[in-house]
């Protein structure tokens, strides 16, 4: 039996430890925001975050990840209470699919986590390892960019009213 | 301390000569030119170089990330601090527009930029002196053909007294021993082909040959084997660790293509020189192929059976382009190599986009892991340019150091045959340092 | 209040006039299934099709307001088009209207959701069905309150009378009120009234996506749900030599094992469970396989050594007027629509009925072809759509249906998942077409086109299910279903001749359709059909024209054109643009134009492009792209903008990196390394688009219309960077490089 830390909770995981984390989350936990895609580590779209770092969740066994803080899109934010990420890629309308769209949002967190002051060439950079078949992607570029200025103008505001 | 060691031995040459020294290590300036003069006419020299600077790799160290081509700039860290490769764009102020061809076959050869000023060994004169008068100016030639790129290389940061460019005349006085290429007539025109590329512009030894604490090479060791930029460059010739031993047509095509199903793909910094090569003159890698194979055959290493399937891909694509994992194994290592690494490993899709079957891998034959480490970590990115590329996901952020030791340990003793490695672990975090 | 312009209408194209199929008597094959034939009701849009007004609104006692439309959400934002619609003609709040989609059971036939058809077949249906509902219920509330109905107000679901009086719509409906066909008259709202069409409304589907929200076929898991996968062939016509089912039986996990003829899948209990299964049975499993593909390294070869049929679509004046002649062949590579998630389709057979819920674009043609497939009668088969990934056209969509629907089959009981791997979609998926153009043509000594003669050559665009044979699982299964036989797609439509014919007034002209009813690799409906190459040539063509009398691109380009909308569009772009004062930056910079009416029928659009060409490498850097389009009366801005920048980053794809590689055996590009696409190093700096806004008029399909024209923008501006012209699909660095000799 394999314990994990899901977006904070600690959870009981009955599958094989040699399972790849994608189809835990999706089978054992129901969490839907990580997609298969390529099963190979070449799209991007099962992106999550353990222990601050992007990773492709397809290829990842669960046996590695004991003890270790996974994050996925769900643990962002939701529907009713979007968190800042989830509300600027709704207010960019950064989807048109959508299928891709967790996984970049995941990596673009991790990003945000450790640059808040990210430039749009890292932000390019950073998404290198995603596809996106629709052609969003100018506007997951805007939405990622608007994340970063909503994240460090509230900071700018804690800071002021200290 | 080896650096600490380096500094004094610098000095030491530098106080010998006194003003003997300083007499040796003067260079002359080569009067600038007008740039407009030099625009290139002659098309088929202009091609002729732009082959040979690909074979030389010039644009690999001469263009930053993301950068114009051959506009400099790139940082290039060396055990004695970092370098910045320079601009060698014709551009009048920040790159080699007012340079004269005489100017930059000096500099080609003997390491002295048009002004005068020695030139780090991070441009490898003390290869390219070799360069023949045609060749040199054909690539004079081509570099003159490009846009003038207006960019100027951040400040080298080497510490005292290496930032004083006269040591170098030191150095150069202990390890470049000016000489040409000369052919040897008992061996055939491909052969002294070959050898003059590889030993020259292609300068190979210059990562696979094995340096002193100066810096320099061992010119007695040559091929046995080197770094560069924290990849393991392969002992070439009989001492290759390759399970499979090279022959001319396999070396023919990994350099012309940068895989081989018996040897797997070209990783780090000899990628970039795959890339380049596949678009050098085929008649010149083939010399080089040939010249290399004549340095001879290691023994085959490989304990393990190379499987069929290694070769041109046997299994039909239903199966797909992986493999059902195999039971959890109950080593610590074995079980990350079956979980992580055997469906496509043991997927036997054809290279290069297949994984490469592990018996025939020569990270795991070579007696450092710092390959296996490196492509454990980083993976290979899909290609920058939308060219088909083989694509294998990185795995620094998901398997600890621990977990990458221990994997390193069973895929040693398992597909290698051979003991584990001394000091993977402090293998593990180096190469993590060296991100 | 003029009538929205339906597909029926007659068009007339820049000196050519292209009749559509209403006189033709005949009944052809159109690309969503339907239309195509004489009008039945003289209704507009599906209304013809589906006239009563109840088929496509409900509304019950309680207020609550259903629309219905037999077309699918496949990421271009018709959920959100089509409720603006109906909001704004119902004058019901947006958010307070529910939507049913694509379901055999429920909704109209609208055929295939294809062909950019969605927003004038169901737009235009839903439009009028709720402008006449909104005065059905205002006519039921004048009778109630005996007033006039001309003196009553409607807005926010209720009807308002003199004095306060107020009956909301839950209040007027009664049995059967909505129960009417519909009249051929419509009281439709006028655009400068508009509070929600052509307004920037947030799309619906986006919020549960960004969040872990249940939004796709693949994260459906009803009770009992097991998960299948199947093990495909390693290439076409291959069949099974052996196979050992035993181990994979003995697998933790695997419920079963199903073979039928050539058909094998497995059943497990968890998902990865069912892919080891899927895995190891593969690998027990042997084939014999034959070599029946083309030499894939001359492609436009074999293409047009094929027998073909041949039509002329175009024959005007007296081709072969002398003149400076340029003489061009164009070719594309097979191309693969690219889910970035593969198919994937639910099934669940219970008391001799089947249920499959999948992302087909149509539901009514896919249940056809299962219950053929699966020899069982129509009624007892039942598809409901829910969304996948984006397809983009005929993707494995249905073959993960049919796949689902044979392994339910033989678990009646219990819902089977099924969602292909990564290799199975890239192999097996019925690819956009290998293609070939031929162009010859002259400019006179006036500067203007005297001759144009266009031959294109394709296998068929356009095979989708409906015939059990189109369906994977269906040629495989011991019971075979015949092969589908190849369907050529008519004008105006086209399929592989799709744009073929210039939009452009040219006096003598004469365009050749040679349709190759063989099909080296399995091909099918792929985002703007033909169009794309037809467009990529004959724009290729005009620059070349006019860079060899000396002319601008898009003077030339307006020197030929007398329709004025394309007019508008073109000169959009270059003001925009700055085409004029344009100023390369340096030698390797290149400026190129491209545009098209898509299908000469639909949204006009065109495309210019700043590109650098990086000589060294051949790499192509896209610095800034501008658009405009004009699709007649906007519904969304936004999403309109949405699905041409998208048009303009897959087209560059296509353009520059994308083909299918194949042996003699198999197809060898079967992931993201081996077919690569699009990554963000190669996205646009800017893509800025521009609406042209006609309000009150009809709706002209949008969702492909930039695919054409940004291909051949970039085709122009290598031509104009490096001097060299590019015929031969992809534009890759490597080509590139090659034909500049860098």
């Amino acid at each position: 039996m394999t314990t994990l830390t899901v977006n904070g909770e600690s959870r009981s995981i009955k599958a094989s430890p040699d399972t790849p984390l994608l189809y835990v989350l999706r089978d054992e936990l129901g969490l839907n925001a990580a997609k298969y895609g390529c099963g190979l580590g070449q799209c991007g779209a099962c992106t999550v975050i353990v222990d601050g770092k992007a990773i492709f969740s397809c290829i990842t066994p669960v046996m590695v990840l004991e003890g270790r803080a996974i994050v996925t899109l769900e643990g962002l934010g939701s529907q009713t209470a979007p968190g800042p990420l989830q509300r600027a890629f709704i207010a960019e309308q950064a989807a048109q699919c959508g299928y891709c769209i967790p996984g970049m949002m995941m990596r673009a967190q991790a990003l945000l986590n450790r640059d808040p002051n990210v430039t749009d060439e890292a932000i390019r950079a950073e998404l290198q390892p995603h596809l996106c078949r629709c052609g969003t992607h100018m506007r997951i570029l805007r939405a990622v960019r608007r994340a970063a200025d909503e994240l460090k103008k509230k900071s700018a505001e804690v800071r002021a009213g200290r | 301390m080896k650096l600490r060691s380096v500094l004094l031995a610098l000095l030491a040459v530098g106080a010998i000569g006194g003003t003997g020294a300083l007499l040796y290590a003067w260079e002359s300036s080569i009067d600038p030119i007008d740039p407009r003069s030099a625009g290139a006419t002659d098309t088929v020299m202009v091609r002729r170089g732009a082959s040979l600077a690909l074979l030389g790799d010039c644009a690999t160290c001469h263009t930053a990330s993301g950068g114009a081509p051959y506009a400099g700039g790139l940082a290039m860290p060396t055990p004695f601090g970092t370098i910045y490769s320079t601009n060698i764009t014709p551009d009048p102020e920040t790159g080699i527009g007012r340079w004269s061809e005489q100017a930059f076959v000096r500099a080609l050869r003997s390491g002295v930029d048009r002004e005068g000023r020695h030139l780090y060994p991070a441009f490898p004169y003390d290869h390219f002196m070799r360069v023949a008068d045609d060749d040199a100016k054909a690539l004079y030639a081509f570099l003159m053909s490009l846009d003038p790129v207006r960019s100027s290389a951040p400040p080298n940061g080497l510490p005292f007294p290496l930032n004083i460019r006269l040591t170098l005349a030191g150095w150069k006085l202990l390890f470049l021993h000016q000489e040409r290429f000369v052919a040897d007539p008992s061996k055939d025109d491909k052969w002294n082909r070959g050898k003059y590329l590889v030993d020259g512009l292609g300068h190979c030894g210059a990562c696979h040959s094995p340096r002193n604490l100066m810096g320099a090479e061992e010119i007695s060791a040559s091929f046995q084997g080197g770094v560069a930029e924290g990849w393991r460059a392969y002992a070439l010739g009989r001492s290759s660790p390759s399970p499979v031993p090279w022959d001319e047509a396999a070396l023919t095509d990994y350099l012309a293509r940068g895989s081989h199903p018996m040897h797997g793909t070209a990783q780090g910094p000899m990628a970039n020189v795959a890339d380049n090569l596949s678009l050098v003159d085929p008649a010149d890698v083939s010399a080089m192929a040939y010249y290399l194979a004549s340095l001879g055959k290691g023994e085959a290493r490989t304990t393990a059976k190379i499987p069929v399937a290694s070769g041109p891909g046997q299994q039909p694509q239903a199966a797909g382009v992986q493999v059902a994992t195999p039971p959890l194994q109950s080593d610590p290592g074995g079980a990350i190599y079956g979980a992580v690494c055997a469906s496509c490993h043991e997927g036997a899709r054809p290279l290069p986009f297949g994984g490469v079957g592990l018996a025939l891998s020569t990270a795991l034959a070579d007696d450092t892991p710092a390959n296996l480490i490196n492509l454990v970590l980083r993976g290979i990115p899909a290609s920058t340019d939308g060219s088909t590329h083989p694509i294998m996901p990185g795995f620094g952020d998901v398997l600890d150091d621990r977990k990458i030791s221990d994997l390193a340990n069973y895929l040693r003793t398992q597909f290698a045959g051979k003991t584990q490695w001394d000091g993977v672990a402090k293998a593990v975090a180096d190469a993590r340092a060296n991100r | 209040m003029t009538h929205a312009v339906s597909r029926r209408s007659v068009l007339a194209g820049a000196g050519a006039l292209i009749v559509a199929l209403r006189f033709s008597g005949a009944r052809a094959q159109t690309e969503t299934g339907t239309g195509g034939g004489p009008s039945k009701h003289g209704l507009s849009g599906s209304l013809d099709d589906t006239p009563n007004i109840d088929a496509w609104i409900r509304i019950d006692a309680s207020g609550a307001v259903t629309i219905l439309t037999g077309k699918a959400e496949l990421g271009q934002g018709l959920k959100t088009a089509l409720l603006q619609v109906a909001a704004e003609e119902l004058k019901v709040p947006f958010d307070r209207l529910s939507l049913v989609t694509a379901d055999t059971a429920r909704t109209p036939n609208e055929g295939y959701t294809a062909a950019s058809h969605s927003t004038q077949d169901s737009g235009t249906a839903i439009r009028h069905a709720a402008a006449q509902a909104r005065e059905i219920l205002r006519g039921e509330a004048a009778r109630r309150l005996g007033v006039p109905a001309t003196t009553l107000q409607v807005r926010n679901g209720a009807v308002f009378g003199p004095h306060g009086a107020r009956l909301a719509y839950g209040e007027l409906v009664r049995d059967q009120l909505l129960s009417v066909e519909a009249s051929t008259t419509s009281r439709l709202t006028s655009p400068e009234d508009f509070t929600v069409m052509n307004q920037p409304v947030s799309r619906i589907d986006i919020p549960a996506k960004v969040t872990g929200g249940s939004a796709y076929v693949q994260d459906l898991r009803p009770e009992g749900m097991l998960h299948g996968r199947v093990v495909r062939p390693p290439s076409y016509g291959a069949t099974l030599r052996d196979l050992d089912i035993a181990p994979v039986e003995r697998m933790n996990g695997i419920a079963k094992v199903v073979r039928d003829g050539n058909f094998l899948g497995v059943i497990a209990d968890r998902e990865w469970a069912a892919v080891q299964g899927m895995r190891t049975l593969a690998a027990t499993t042997t084939w014999i396989e034959q070599q029946a593909l083309p030499d894939s390294a001359d492609l436009p070869g074999a293409l047009i050594n094929l027998p073909s049929r041949d039509t002329t679509i175009h024959d005007e004046g007296r081709p072969g007027k002398p003149g400076i002649a340029v003489v061009a062949s164009f070719s594309r590579p097979y191309l693969t629509h690219g889910s970035i998630g593969p198919s994937c389709a639910i099934a669940q057979f219970q008391d001799g009925a089947l249920t499959v819920w999948t992302h087909t674009q149509g539901v009514f043609f896919l249940r056809d072809a299962i219950a053929g497939m699966l020899r069982m009668p129509t009624e007892n088969v039942r598809c409901i759509h829910a969304e996948g990934a984006g397809c983009y056209g005929h993707n494995g969509a249905d073959d993960a249906a049919a796949d689902a629907a044979m392994l339910a089959v033989a678990m009646p009981g219990r819902p089977i998942r099924v969602q292909l791997m990564r290799e199975q979609e890239h192999a097996w998926d019925p690819f956009g077409p290998g293609m070939v153009v031929r162009l010859r043509a002259a400019v006179g000594p006036d500067g203007m086109i005297a001759d144009w003669h266009h031959e294109v050559w394709s296998q068929s665009h356009m095979m989708r299910p409906g015939l059990p044979g189109t369906l994977t699982a269906a040629r495989l299964k011991s019971d075979a279903s015949p092969p589908a036989p190849p369907v050529a797609l008519a004008q105006p439509e086209g399929g592989g001749d799709r744009n073929a014919i210039p939009l452009y007034a040219i006096s003598n002209c004469k365009v050749i359709s040679h349709f190759l009813p063989d099909m080296p690799l399995r091909g099918s409906s792929m985002r703007s059909l033909g169009g794309y190459l037809n467009v990529l040539s004959i724009e290729s063509m005009f620059d070349e024209l006019a860079a060899r009398s000396g002319q601008d691109p898009v003077t030339f380009r307006l020197r030929h054109n007398v329709d004025p909308r394309a007019r508008d569009v073109i000169e959009t772009v270059a003001t925009r643009f700055g085409w004029a004062p344009r100023v390369k930056r340096s030698d390797s910079t290149g400026f190129g134009f491209g545009f098209a009416r898509y299908k000469n029928l639909e949204a006009w659009c065109a495309v210019a492009v700043e590109i650098e060409v990086v000589r060294l490498t051949g790499a192509v850097r896209v610095r800034r792209v501008v658009a405009a389009v004009d699709t007649g009366q906007v519904v969304n801005p936004d999403g309109v903008r949405n699905q041409i920048e998208g048009g303009i980053l897959q087209s560059m794809s296509w353009t520059l990196f994308e083909r299918v590689t194949f042996d003699r055996t198999r197809v060898t590009s079967v992931d993201w390394s081996a077919y690569p696409i699009m990554r963000f190093d190669s996205v646009p700096g800017a893509v800025d688009v521009h609406l042209i806004d006609r309000p009150g008029d009809g709706f002209y399909g949008v969702a492909e219309a930039a695919q054409g024209p940004t291909g051949a923008a970039i085709a122009n501006a290598i031509r104009d960077a490096t001097g060299v012209r590019m015929h031969d699909l992809p534009f890759s660095p490597a080509r590139i490089r090659k034909a500049i000799g860098a």
